[in-house]
């Protein structure tokens, strides 16, 4: 175990660079990668890495990027890739199918607002466009996580009861490009965490044909093979965090990080880096009095709704921070949660850092002075952040 | 081996213990793609293959799941991704030091048109894949829309009045990159077919092969004269088979007649060309132009030896 002071992008490298490494007994490791900011360091120190039984190409596209990853998983590989924005929307075809086909590829995402007009900045617009594709989704607030995230997510994600693709989300500079401390766990001990990579369906001897045509009930069974294999995820993770600990000596974070949530009359529910600022709202409020808490959805894919339904009951206010919007609808994850609370409360939708807006303590304390003013619940409200 | 038998049927010792393409098939009679898969099965022998193919009309020979026509390992992918999936397991298959020849079976449309970058760049990094376009120059898939394989004069569902522009020059696109093999094939040649898909098998790095391949339900031909419709568009010079190693280095293996005869019935025996009424005064500046750049590139000033034997 070492500790190391790195960018977020970096530690997404380093865990899928070990986590390749560990499948050097197996069938290797091969991916295939494209630049795009603010995900471009983590392609480029993939490349710097030797990975013994290891290749990375260095392709023409991100759909070429996820198309190598395809072929290399579904030759029995681990397989991995980065990207962001853009880059994600242009791969985004064979992302559909490498779900489909069931393959454990891991990506990691630096989150970017989509354009044109360009726009460099965090948004979780890109990611959530996998949302309804059969990827799991993690959403991270800081670089352990992503670390941490990238080597549970091979571990979830070639699981024999999940099998299926995995994303690892990091805000875009704001995570992405901060050095932090990361403990990074010895060779060995991932060799341990990570058992070798099994693709039961690869394509090995029997003459059998991946993505074929299927009639509709085919369709639907598969469909609802993977819709099964994605609920039973989230018992899956707790399994993981499990070995994690026994392995590495410490608990990587839940798939719903509660902060002062037990005992909170008003909630702030959120994802990524807001979610540490929402927390430091909550230290500040407490100190006044306040009975406020957070609520950060690490997991996205499959939801965790056991969890926020268990935080939400009895919660009279929430306040739901999108850093998205769905045009013609709102913040997505409100869209998402707003069921799981207790029917009479107030679960007010806030799409807030959106494009890249710095979210900071101050404006979270206005939203919290808003949702305790309504009387009901009203639309969504974009708030600009200067 | 004269004309290669459909199907499986006309199964012999030499072949594949299982064809490639299995019998009960849904390909149109007289599909080119058939006689292809036919002619690699026999050149395969046993050999470890796999085979990666694009969205295209042989996608949808492997049949209904679970059960699939084509009996290779086999992986379907998204249009434009031949060639990058084809890289993903050629790569996993070097690491492993397996002896695994990768085949990407793309339509012209997945070569020339949607899958062009990533061929391109799949070419550039020399990965080891053999690249087979079975080139029936239409979309058949989707019922027969123009693609830039599309020759000049003939109707297609989106080129009702027979395409205007002049096919697009995939060879020399492929040649430019400088890979290792680089070939057109003839259906009608079986001999100069097999021993370049047995080359083309066994060379490492990236291999193309350009296969004019008839297709009765978009050309408005009758199945049976599918294997005459290949020969007649090598006689007369309207399908140059050829081979370029190391895109340099070039070899005229069929020299064509150039003659009306063979031209003009190529194109009478195909519905395509009726509506735009095409005329040999109109294609033949093309045929020319081809064949005196093939020429100067083969380094020959005389015609090359007819019908060279091959092997
Ligand atoms: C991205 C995308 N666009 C369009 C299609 C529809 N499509 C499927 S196959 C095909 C044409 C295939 O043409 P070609 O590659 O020449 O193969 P053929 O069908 O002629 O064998 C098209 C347009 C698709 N599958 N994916
Ligand atoms: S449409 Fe043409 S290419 Fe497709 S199967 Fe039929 S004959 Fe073959
Ligand atoms: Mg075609």
């Amino acid at each position: 175990m070492s500790v190391e002071l790195i960018s977020a992008n970096h530690a997404a490298a380093l865990g899928a660079t070990l986590a390749g490494r560990a499948n050097r007994t197996a069938r290797g490791f091969c991916s295939g990668v494209y630049p795009i900011t603010p995900t471009t360091e983590c392609m480029e120190y993939l490349c710097g890495q030797e990975i013994e039984k290891g290749k990375v190409v260095r392709v023409d596209s991100e759909h070429s990027a996820m198309g190598v990853c395809i072929g290399a998983s579904s030759a029995g590989a681990r397989s991995f890739t980065a990207t962001s924005s853009n880059g994600l929307a242009y791969m985004l075809e064979n992302c559909v199918a490498a779900a489909s086909y069931r393959l454990p590829i891991v990506m990691a995402v630096s989150n970017r607002t989509l354009g044109p007009p360009w726009n460099i900045w965090a948004d979780h617009g890109d990611s959530l466009l996998l949302r309804d594709l059969g990827w799991l989704q993690f959403y991270c607030a800081d670089n352990q996580e992503v670390f941490d995230t990238v080597l549970c997510a091979f571990k979830l994600a070639e699981d024999p009861r999940v099998l299926m693709p995995a994303i690892s989300c990091m805000d875009g500079f704001i995570l992405s490009h901060t050095m932090a401390q990361v403990e990074i766990p010895g060779q060995k001990l991932v060799d341990r965490f990570l058992p070798t990579t099994k693709v039961p369906h690869r394509l090995n001897k029997s003459a059998h044909t991946l993505g074929q045509l299927e009639i509709p009930q085919q369709a639907v069974a598969h469909r609802t093979q993977h819709h099964q294999a994605m609920l039973a995820a989230v018992q899956v993770y707790a399994e993981i965090q499990d070995s994690f600990e026994e392995i590495f000596g410490r608990r990587v974070a839940d798939p719903v990080v509660a902060y002062h949530a037990d005992d909170a009359d008003t909630l702030i529910v959120s994802m990524g880096t807001i979610g540490t600022t929402a927390e430091r709202v909550v230290d500040q409020l407490r100190e006044q009095g306040q009975r406020v808490g957070s609520i950060r959805v690490r997991m996205f894919r499959p939801m965790p709704e056991n969890d926020l339904r268990k935080y939400f009951a009895g919660t009279k206010r929430i306040a739901v921070l999108d850093r998205n919007i769905s045009l013609g609808y709102g913040g997505v994850l409100w869209g998402e949660i707003r069921g799981f609370s207790d029917p009479d409360a107030i679960v007010q939708g806030y799409m807030v850092g959106v494009a890249g807006g710095d979210v900071r303590r101050e404006h979270i304390i206005n939203l919290l002075t808003d949702l305790q003013q309504c009387k009901t619940e009203s639309a969504p409200k974009i708030v600009e952040v200067a | 081996m004269n004309e290669p038998a459909l199907h499986g049927m006309a199964q012999t010792k030499k072949d594949r213990s299982a064809p490639v393409l299995r019998p009960g098939n849904t390909n149109c009679g007289g599909c080119g793609m058939s006689n292809l898969l036919q002619m690699l099965s026999r050149a395969a022998e046993d050999s470890d293959i796999k085979i990666v193919i694009p969205a295209c009309c042989a996608a949808i020979t492997t049949g209904v799941f679970p059960e699939s026509s084509i009996s290779v390992p086999t992986i379907l992918t998204t249009f434009a991704a031949g060639a990058s999936v084809a890289t993903g397991v050629a790569s996993v298959a070097q690491l492993n030091n397996e002896e695994t020849r990768v085949i990407c079976l793309a339509g012209d449309g997945g070569t020339y048109d949607i899958g062009m970058g990533t061929l391109s760049a799949a070419a550039e990094r020399n990965e080891d894949i053999l690249y087979i376009c079975y080139d029936n120059e239409i979309y058949g898939n989707t019922g027969g829309q123009r693609s830039s394989a599309t020759p000049t004069g003939a109707s297609t569902t989106t080129t009702l009045g027979g395409k205007s522009e002049v096919k697009k020059d995939i060879m020399g696109i492929m040649a430019a990159h400088h890979i290792p093999y680089a070939a057109s094939i003839s259906l009608a040649h079986a001999d100069d077919t097999l021993r370049k898909l047995r080359f083309a098998l066994n060379v490492k790095g990236f291999r193309f092969l350009h296969v004019l391949a008839p297709c009765p339900t978009g050309w408005k031909s009758e199945p049976a004269v599918s294997i005459e419709l290949v020969r007649l568009a090598v006689r007369s010079g309207l399908f140059p088979i050829f081979e370029v190693f190391d895109g340099d280095h070039y070899t005229i293996n069929i020299e064509p007649d150039f003659s009306s005869e063979a031209l003009l019935m190529y194109l009478s025996l195909q519905r395509r060309f009726r509506k735009s009424g095409v005329t040999e005064e109109a294609i033949r500046p093309n045929i020319e132009r081809y064949w005196h750049q093939l020429r100067a590139m083969s380094g020959r000033i005389m015609p090359a030896i007819r019908n060279i034997k091959a092997d």
